[in-house]
């Protein structure tokens, strides 16, 4: 009756097959909290929010005046700035991160120096925000300042800030999908008597779109959501300007310049600003993934 | 009747030679040109950052930096050395928090799950990736020091464990996958059980790539500020070692920040040395990264 009868391998003994499925649990329990911390992170803020959303509603995107005396709190120029901020980021970061990409993943140059400006590339995202933000004080609003109308922080400096941090992102994943282009259709390109550009412009980079957008799109979610660097060079005034060499402000830089004093309902005025800008990094976010997450299955 | 017979033109095999004046070519110079042109551009701010930060950073670097108080105003000498132990201390207390968790959910989606959970999870992850840390340090506030009703290292140490979560589980994931089917099926093949599997045979064979992802999370935490600024806030005084981690701490991060926004020359040359600190953790863990990962095969 016994199939184990001729085997000298004894059954799993109990403690075994305990041990072996607690650790299968855990490993499954911890994965799941993953998107438990997601969930977790938007039912916070948003209870925090609530008294605000309650006593603004949706006037609260529309009102620009924010002022703790009166407990009168409109999100309007930080929304404003957050937007031109990042879209002017995006206008200078879009064609170089693209140029790079595309050089870099021609054959211009020999392997080891592409792999060594490859790793210069990535760096540039790797330097702390708060460092960008000290060079941007002491160099480059100086410099502005020499060639330019800037009179001290503003949007300009902010927003050149903000190209240099979100260039690795398109360059790094734009270089990918343009990698991730099968073969045959550049040799099918080349074949039909093409240059080199024409095969990129007409065949790889149109191939890769969908990566190449899933890029820029993660990099405008790090644009709309960066803080120190912003916070330091913007110059923080709740106003809308349509100058970019005039002040400005955005939701995170707000944040970052009254949460630890705030008190009472300008708390919540806080939260629901923090909530906004978390919706909007998310829903960003999310498409982003969805385009870089079809490429890798072509 | 006449037929006429089609007769071709004579071959010319220059018409076969590049022509280096025609459009054609000369679009494809241009292009070449405006691409190299803007992969240099990409890389200059890098230099320029880099070459600022040796040339102040080093110069206001001193023994005293590490063992002294940040000084007030006006007053020569002085250091960080309670930063440096704040910065330490936090950064412990989110790899003591993430590195089991990642490692964890990590193993559940390269070991356990093949399904749709684990592109959920990853999704999840990514999409966690993206959540502005400002976002994380509004949370942690609400979270923790709202219901603690103290900033403390613990808020502190708890935002940089979320923000080094993805990290963690991204780079495990990738080293989980490197590691060959046979060395699994090995292992089960003379008995082994699952946790034996993973823990004795898998994850050692992948430890390298592992720890190298850890360091990583850990230079990208050391100099992230937007969390700490409402967690951890800032102190100018050495840590109360009777209640180190439910009172405010001081961080490099958060240190340069506030001494980048001051008037005062002696607490500016701080920062630019704290900041140097932290780029160089970057340099550094980077060019490991960069080494250990370069051996892509078990």
């Amino acid at each position: 009756m016994n199939d184990n009868r001729n085997s000298k391998i004894p059954p799993r003994s109990p403690l075994e097959r305990t041990l072996d499925t607690s650790f299968y649990w855990a490993a499954r329990i911890f994965a799941l909290a993953i998107a438990g911390i997601l969930i977790w992170i938007t039912i916070q803020v948003a209870i925090q929010a609530m008294p605000a959303i309650s006593e603004f509603g949706l006037k609260f995107l529309f009102n620009s005046s924010w002022n703790p005396v009166t407990s009168q709190y409109g999100v309007l120029p930080a929304v404003y700035g957050t937007v031109v901020s990042s879209f002017i980021a995006l206008l200078i970061a879009v064609p170089i991160g693209l140029g790079v990409a595309i050089f870099l993943s021609e054959d211009y140059l020999n392997p080891k120096i592409q792999r060594i400006i490859v790793f210069f590339v990535e760096l540039l995202a790797a330097v702390p925000s708060v460092v960008y933000g000290l060079w941007g004080i002491f160099v480059l609003i100086p410099f502005l300042k020499e060639i330019t109308p800037l009179k001290g922080p503003g949007m300009l400096p902010a927003a050149l800030i903000l190209s240099v941090m979100i260039l690795p992102t398109i360059a790094v994943i734009s270089r990918d999908a343009i990698i991730n282009v099968p073969i045959d259709l550049r040799q099918a390109a080349v074949g039909l008597g093409a240059t080199r550009w024409e095969a990129i412009l007409k065949i790889i980079v149109p191939a890769a779109s969908s990566g190449i957008i899933g890029g820029i799109m993660l990099a405008l979610g790090r644009a709309l959501g960066e803080t120190m660097a912003v916070t330091m060079l913007i110059g923080n005034a709740n106003t809308i300007n349509p100058s970019v060499f005039a002040p400005s402000n955005t939701i995170s830089s707000l944040l970052a310049n009254q949460f630890a004093e705030a008190s009472g309902l300008q708390v919540a005025a806080l939260m629901y600003a923090a909530l906004i800008l978390f919706a909007i990094t998310l829903i960003v976010n999310i498409l982003a993934q969805l385009l870089v997450t079809r490429l890798q299955k072509i | 009747m006449t037929t006429k017979i089609y007769e071709p033109e004579p071959f010319d095999p220059a018409s076969l030679k590049r022509n280096p004046s025609s459009p054609r070519t000369l679009f494809g110079l241009v292009m070449t040109g405006i691409a190299t042109l803007f992969t240099i551009l990409a890389i200059i701010p890098l230099l320029i950052i880099l070459s600022y930060l040796l040339t102040k950073g080093i110069s206001s670097l001193s023994p005293m930096v590490f063992t002294q108080l940040p000084p007030p105003p006006l007053v020569e000498g002085g250091g960080f050395g309670n930063a440096i132990l704040g910065t330490v201390l936090m950064v412990g207390i989110g790899a003591a928090m993430s590195v089991p968790i990642g490692i964890m959910a990590a193993i559940y989606l390269s070991e356990f799950s093949r399904g749709k959970l684990a592109e959920w999870i990853r999704f999840a992850t990514n999409v966690l990736s993206g959540v502005p840390s400002i976002i994380i340090g509004v949370f942690a506030y609400s979270a923790i020091v709202l219901t603690t009703k103290s900033y403390s290292a613990w808020a502190g140490g708890f935002a940089l464990a979320i923000l080094m979560l993805p990290i963690i589980i991204r780079t495990t994931d990738e080293a989980l996958k490197l590691v060959p089917q046979e060395v699994r099926q090995a292992s089960v093949g003379i008995g082994a059980n699952d946790y034996q599997t993973v823990l004795q045979v898998v994850l050692p064979a992948a430890i390298p790539a592992i720890i190298t992802g850890i360091t990583l999370a850990i230079a990208r935490a050391a100099g992230e500020t937007a969390p700490l600024l409402f967690t951890a806030l800032f102190t100018q005084y050495w840590p109360n070692w009777n209640n180190l981690l439910v009172e405010p701490t001081a961080s490099l991060a958060v240190l340069v920040y506030n001494f980048a926004i001051v008037p005062f020359k002696n607490q500016q040359e701080l920062a630019w040395g704290a900041a140097f600190i932290l780029v160089l953790l970057v340099l550094i863990t980077s060019i490991i990264s960069r080494i250990a990962t370069a051996r892509r095969t078990y």
